[in-house]
């Protein structure tokens, strides 16, 4: 019996090696499937605003995505106290450019102020809202933060806080 | 204890050492084959070959690709394309070989379904079969980034988007899976790895447990007839073959087996040489460019009917949103099919034209599968998207619903008439 619960004991603690082991290995294995620190740190971009003129609309790069910028103040384009960024005395959408269904880039159509997603013809209005087809929520808003008439993509400022809620 | 006396041939020096002898009958000369069954079951030989063939092709294409974002483009289209001798020859040959592959495999699933070769025993070489279909899936598609043009990158995007539909840790996990926050670099190279490496030894290893659950129960027959491989293999090995039910897989067998494969080589090979366009989109040979989507995205024609499952569903229900819908739809799509054996409640063994309502259902469901695949690389616009929605429903329905109704009155009445 005695002989017998040695073995149990050495069994339990060979398991107990080899679970520690396997677990450690498991971890190894899912960092490296991890976004490399250099990715991590390329995730800022800085854009300047002042030089963008009423009604302009520009497309920026944001870890690989892109951003849509367009100015809204002294035009008739629909503005929206919750959804759209003040910074000075402009008022701009900010939003990423992939459209919430499944991740094509919808275009901006001037004439129409909708933003058309060629894909599955989901539409979005000037303030991102999903107005039309398969998207499910409004464009997203990239984190930001305000930095005089600079807009810092990848920081959570308090200004995005704000417009997400989570202040 | 093995007796190693000395060998008067090199046959018989390994014999000793190897048992080649023994291991020939197990596998080949005493590995026994109903007669009583027709070309539908030469599809398995047929894919293995379709295999070495991608194995073979893929080692050739893989002297001159480079996995890199900035060359991946150049390196196929403009090296193995244009440079090297009889390239262009591997990758139409890969290109081919991967797409015809599933269509053999959606026949050989259909003889299986047709015939009920996933019960009575069978379940394990059903199951087994299902987990290829879905490495096949992920080889097929990890293959396809690798030219790294505009239909390369945008599936890729799509494909990877789809798992942050995932509760709670969605978001998060696509980022994980490419490896950045955007299809990238090491999204390529990591797809690489699956592609080249890990998916096609894990293949290898599953074609291994797909032969070995074939041993005990065997392949099932015209009929769905029981046969006792024992007795009628003693009545082959006593001289009466043209009584007994079985023959040998080698050479008998096999003579069969090679003359389908000798008619699908011809037709292959004519895809190779005079009709490769199909399995090359034309725009994939635009180089990716991750800011700007092509105007209309569809995977190849393999994925188009679980793709139209994903989009079949375009209007929220109550709480559930249109897009979530459609998610648990394809999800529920891709593993249904292992859930076969399960879902047909009959112990009946017959073929579908000796099942009644089973006939029918099974022309339905392929009806059914073959609008999905036309409807899937159709633009989902007006009357498209409700034939999309119908032929969604109608899926889900044949299989969650009707199979198990029509195969439980069917158990009933074999039960009266047993
Ligand atoms: C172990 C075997 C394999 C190796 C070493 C291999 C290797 C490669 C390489 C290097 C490429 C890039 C060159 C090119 O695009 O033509 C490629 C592409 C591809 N592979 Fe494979 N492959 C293997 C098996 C498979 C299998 C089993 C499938 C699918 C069932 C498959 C499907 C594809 C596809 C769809 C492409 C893209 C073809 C194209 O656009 O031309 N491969 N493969
Ligand atoms: S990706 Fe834009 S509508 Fe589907």
């Amino acid at each position: 019996m005695a002989d017998q619960k040695r073995r149990d004991f050495i069994g339990m603690v060979f398991g107990g090696f080899a679970a520690a082991g396997g677990a450690a290995a498991l971890y190894a294995m899912k960092r490296t499937w991890d976004p490399l620190p250099s990715v991590m740190a390329a995730g800022f971009t800085t854009v300047d605003l002042s030089p963008m003129k009423p009604g302009e609309f520009r497309t920026v790069t944001w870890r690989g995505k892109p951003i849509f910028i367009l100015k809204k103040d002294h035009t008739d384009l629909k503005k929206c106290d919750d959804a759209d960024v003040k910074v000075g005395e402009g008022d701009y959408l900010v939003r990423i450019g992939l459209c919430t269904h499944l991740g094509c880039i919808p275009a901006w159509e001037p004439g129409k102020q909708i933003f058309k997603c060629a894909c599955h013809g989901g539409e979005f209005d000037a303030c991102g809202a999903n107005t039309f087809g398969p998207p499910p929520r409004p464009l997203d808003i990239p984190p930001f933060k305000i930095e005089g008439t600079k807009l810092v993509l990848g920081e959570e400022g308090p200004e995005y806080k704000k417009l997400v809620g989570k202040a | 204890m093995a007796q190693f006396e000395k060998a008067n041939s090199v046959y018989e020096w390994l014999d000793q050492r190897l048992a080649l002898t023994k291991l020939t009958k197990v596998l080949m000369t005493e590995y026994w084959i109903p007669k009583n069954i027709n070309f539908l079951w030469a599809m398995g030989v047929v894919l293995m070959t379709m295999f070495k063939i991608l194995l073979i092709s893929g080692i050739f294409l893989l002297m001159y690709y480079k996995p890199d974002t900035k060359l991946a483009f150049d390196s196929v289209n403009y090296t193995i394309m244009q440079e090297v001798w009889f390239g262009w020859l591997w990758r139409h040959m890969h290109g081919v070989a991967a797409s015809v592959v599933f269509l053999v495999i959606y026949i050989h699933m259909f003889t299986g379904i047709y015939y009920g070769s996933y019960k009575r025993g069978r379940e394990m070489i059903w199951l087994s079969g299902m987990l290829l279909f879905v490495t096949f899936s992920a080889e097929a598609f990890s293959g396809y980034m690798l030219p790294w043009g505009q239909m390369s990158y945008w599936a890729a995007q799509v494909i990877t988007n789809l798992f942050g539909g995932i509760p709670f840790i969605g978001d998060e996990l696509v980022i994980w899976i490419r490896g950045n926050f955007y299809v990238a670099d090491a999204t390529l190279t990591r797809f690489f790895m699956l592609h080249v490496l890990l998916l096609p030894l894990v293949i290898m290893g599953i074609i291994g447990l797909h032969f070995y659950s074939l041993r005990i129960p065997h392949v099932n027959n015209q009929e769905g007839e029981e046969i006792d491989f024992d007795a009628e293999a003693e009545k082959f090995k006593a001289g009466r073959k043209a009584e007994a039910k079985v023959i040998p897989f080698w050479p008998v067998f096999i003579s069969k087996d090679l003359f389908v494969l000798g008619v699908f080589m011809i037709f292959y090979f004519y895809l190779v040489f005079y009709h490769y366009n199909f399995a090359m989109d034309p725009i994939n040979f635009d180089p990716a460019n991750p800011m700007k989507t092509p105007p209309h995205i569809y995977p190849e024609w393999y994925f188009l009917w679980s793709y139209e499952v994903l989009r079949g569903f375009f209007f929220d229900v109550g709480p559930l949103s249109a897009m979530d819908i459609g998610l648990m739809a394809f999800g529920i799509a891709n593993v249904i099919f292992f859930l076969m054996p399960w879902l047909d409640r009959s112990p009946v063994v017959a073929p579908a034209h000796k099942r009644g309502p089973f006939f029918i259902w099974f022309w339905v469901l392929l009806v059914d599968m073959i609008v999905l695949t036309i409807w899937g690389k159709l633009p989902p616009t007006g009357i498209n998207a409700w034939i999309g929605f119908f032929a969604s429903i109608t899926f889900l329905g044949l299989l969650l619903v009707a199979l198990p109704m029509i195969t439980k009155q069917e158990a009933k009445r074999a039960g009266g008439a047993a």
